[in-house]
């Protein structure tokens, strides 16, 4: 089965999820539904001197247990590798040989403070030039912390087909990493796709960096409260943790070993911004451009979208272009839109591909997540928010879910019902 | 779906030897020698940054304070690339692809923390770091960070628009920026593209990333051939943009088609050693068909032992080719290395001819009608570009 420029249809097989709410899909759409949050107080460091000492934060199991936190890349592999093994198995894949490409969408990572530290304590001295002779022949660290490391862990476990691919387009990394997947399907390179956005960067120096830019909430006393898009008093988003993974098919391949069809991403659409490097345009072109790219790759006219699934990431700023876009895109009468980080809180690099995965569930379950802790409106924003509470819908066919980045990269997708 | 030809049609190449196509042909055909900086990142050599006039490419000194050595040196490329092409009415519409390492630390402010950590007492450690990163940390330097932001950088320096897509994963992320955007041009989506890589060599920050690994050359300037089985990379300050575009495009603008990408693939053997990485670079070349007659290869040979062995192993099956190790006169620039390899054999075509040896182990001269380029890791992937005459 072709799409309307004839290439092949991208079905969606098999999905993954962790986030703050919990390991497993089915957990998390549950507690989505409920309007359950996931942000709390940050218990994995010290947070004195913060100005935000809250987040949402996926713990494994052994530093439940106890243990030391680990550095970044190791939780952001092992979200991966959970999610990837769920959707295998819920595509009704075993694990170890999969018949093609990982597209894997991750945040860069890097040496962090207790590495850095314990190697000063093994050099005697602070200098990077005595770190750096130290640490020859540290094979570990040089794998864990290269940026190939993390795709190369991942691909060796799943069996993967030729070079991993990790990208980063900043908080459109989860979106990148699907339509790198859909064009490999599209363009004939592979027949299925490991397509994930994953992030675990909760650590005190991110936490740190995202306050200096002004960008946090400092809603500290209710952390569960702190996350409101679209919400009057929204002040910064909240970072938290998570990874979503998407078994990517073409639809006759699919078809053919009688997989279960969860739903097809059926059109990818990005644009650019040059405008500031954490700012849109003020006349939202860029974003613009984006959605409506998305709905000419999926051959849909606006009229054809039933739901959002907003970027909104409760930044003033943020929200605000979203609504002028989506006004743009829509006219006065946009579709209802709710953003999922509401209760999970940004995820970074793992968003994109979490909430297309909750679009597919939307769509599957014919019920739109809500936006909660909307208190108040905005009044010049104008939307249907879905406020607070979920809603039962009927006939819902195309999602639009969108994913804009710092650094002015914007990824939209559309997400369509099984046909 | 049809397959559309894709060319090169503009080069942006800065290193050690200086900048631009022009000034690396001649360098490269007088002999130029190494330039070595053996001191300032002992016991580690590079190959320093040349003076760039950063002013001609990035004119607001506003976007150059936005950004540290690595960004600038980037973004400078971009824009050489763009330039080169005639491309500048272009932008809004280009596609781009960047292969991008970390970004820059600020190494003062680490190594100041880092010292009072090591001294604080056990369980004030934590609250000290936070204490001491939410008042030393420029804000601004966190964008200098994310490695993203290059791209985000040539969006906003140069206005290139039509996407803008950051791969990570040193070597074999830029020769899969370039994969990708030539696949994507070939079957229509877009009809021109910016891809590349920059990598500025002197940053600690760097050399304490790889240093772990062992795989670091230490002492005086040695060729690759060299290094002995123990081996070693050098790094090697470079950038490289390259504009792609689809012959048609290209021809009904007029612009000149420096060459064509005849094939490009990639592959990551997880068992690299012991002939897995040879047999996978030997797959690659198989899928691309490819054949020896009139053939020369610009090797993106790192100086890592392993890698070496490997890549010697594929390249005894070419026969005898004319064979150039770049990396012996440039030093390795891990994301950027492909891509400046890649524009060495487009500047070669364009030129009619091939380089003089590069390392004292180059053998080989004649006509070469086409270059393949090679791209081993340091320590995973393996790739092949194969560029051709343009038509």
């Amino acid at each position: 089965m072709k799409d309307h420029l004839g290439r092949p249809l991208v079905a969606v097989t098999g999905i993954g999820l962790v986030s703050p709410l919990g390991w497993g899909l089915e957990k998390n759409w549950a507690a989505l539904l409920a309007g359950t949050s996931g942000i709390t107080r940050i218990r994995r460091f010290a947070t004195d001197h913060l100005k935000t000492t809250m987040a949402g934060t996926v713990d494994l199991p052994e530093e439940v247990a106890g243990a030391e936190p680990v550095p970044a890349p190791v939780r952001v592999e092992r979200m991966a590798a959970a999610a990837i093994a769920e959707a295998l198995a819920k595509a009704g894949m075993k694990e170890g040989a999969f018949d093609g490409p990982l597209m894997l969408g991750m945040p860069p990572v890097e040496m962090e403070w207790p590495q850095r530290v314990a190697l000063a304590r093994r050099a005697g001295g602070n200098g990077h030039a005595a770190l750096s002779v130290a640490s020859i022949g540290q094979r570990d660290l040089y794998e864990t912390f290269l940026y190939g490391g993390v795709g190369e862990r991942l691909a060796l476990r799943f069996g993967t087909k030729g070079a991993p691919i990790a990208i980063t387009t900043a908080c459109a990394t989860g979106a990148s990493a699907i339509q790198l997947g859909v064009e490999a399907i599209q363009r004939g390179e592979a027949k299925s796709v490991i397509a994930l956005g994953t992030d675990g960067s909760v650590q005190p120096e991110a936490v740190i960096r995202f306050s200096l830019l002004s960008a946090l909430s400092s809603r500290n006393e209710d952390p569960t409260k702190a996350s409101r898009p679209f919400e009057k008093s929204r002040d910064g988003f909240v970072m938290s943790e998570g990874a979503a993974a998407l078994i990517l098919e073409d639809f006759e391949h699919a078809r053919a070993r009688g997989a279960t069809i969860i739903g097809l991403v059926r059109g990818c659409g990005e644009r650019a911004d040059n405008f500031h490097r954490t700012r849109s345009n003020p006349d939202g072109s860029s974003i613009i451009g984006a959605m409506k790219n998305a709905l000419a790759d999926a051959g849909l006219q606006p009229g054809d979208i039933g739901y959002v699934n907003a970027h909104g990431t409760s930044t003033p700023e943020n929200d605000k272009m979203e609504a002028l876009g989506l006004r743009a895109v829509f006219g006065e009468a946009p579709p209802p839109i709710s953003s999922n980080k509401s209760m999970i809180g940004h995820t970074l690099s793992a968003a994109g591909a979490i909430e297309a995965a909750f679009s597919l569930l939307t769509l599957r379950d014919q019920i739109l997540p809500p936006t909660i802790n909307h208190v108040e409106p905005d009044p010049t924003l104008g939307l249907d928010v879905v406020p607070n509470e979920a809603r039962r819908v009927s006939g819902l066919r195309h999602v639009l879910s969108n994913s804009f980045g710092f650094g002015g990269q914007n990824v939209c997708l559309v997400l369509s019902a099984a046909p | 779906m049809t397959r559309r030809d894709v060319v090169i049609t503009g080069i942006g190449l800065v290193s050690s030897l200086g900048e631009g196509p022009d000034a690396h042909w001649a360098a490269l055909n007088n002999g130029a020698k190494p330039v070595v900086d053996a001191a300032s990142f002992a016991p580690f050599p590079v190959h320093p940054l040349p003076a760039l006039s950063l002013d001609a490419q990035i004119p607001k000194k506003g976007d150059q304070r936005q950004m540290e050595p690595w960004q600038r040196l980037g973004t400078y490329a971009a824009g050489l690339a763009i330039d080169h092409a005639g491309a500048r009415g272009l932008v809004s519409d280009m596609h781009l692809v960047v292969a991008a390492g970390g970004g820059e630390r600020d190494v003062a402010v680490d190594e100041a923390v880092t010292a009072a950590l090591t001294s604080a007492a056990p369980g004030a450690s934590g609250p000290l770091l936070n204490e001491k990163l939410a008042t030393e940390l420029r804000p601004t330097l966190f964008l200098a960070q994310l490695s993203n932001l290059l791209a985000g950088n040539i969006s906003i320096v140069h206005g290139v628009t039509g996407s803008s897509r950051t791969l990570m994963g040193e070597e074999e992320a830029a020769a899969d920026a370039i994969r990708i955007a030539a696949a994507r041009l070939a079957e229509g989506r877009g009809e021109i593209a910016l891809v590349g890589g920059a990598f500025a060599s002197q940053r600690w920050d760097m050399v304490l990333l790889y240093a772990p690994g062992g795989v670091l050359w230490q002492g005086d300037y040695a060729p690759i051939s060299a290094r002995g089985d123990a081996g070693g990379l050098m790094l090697g300050a470079m950038a490289a943009f390259l504009v792609l575009e689809t012959t048609e495009h290209a021809q009904a603008r007029g612009a000149k088609a420096l060459a064509r990408i005849g094939g490009i693939a990639s592959d990551a053997a997880h068992q690299r050693a012991g002939g897995g990485s040879a047999a996978a670079a030997t797959a690659l070349w198989q899928g691309m068909a490819g054949s020896s007659a009139g053939l020369g290869v610009i090797s993106g040979m790192t100086g890592v032992a392993e890698a070496r062995v490997e890549e010697e192993a594929f390249l005894a099956t070419l026969g005898s080719v004319p064979l150039r190790r770049s990396g012996s006169v440039l030093g390795h620039g891990v994301e950027a290395s492909f891509p400046a390899n890649v524009a060495l054999a487009a500047l070669a075509l364009s030129q009619n001819g091939f380089y003089p040896k590069m390392d004292p182990a180059d053998a080989g001269d004649g006509a070469v009608e086409r270059i393949l380029v090679t791209g081993f890791g340091q320590w995973r992937g393996e790739a092949l570009a194969l560029l051709e005459k343009a038509p």
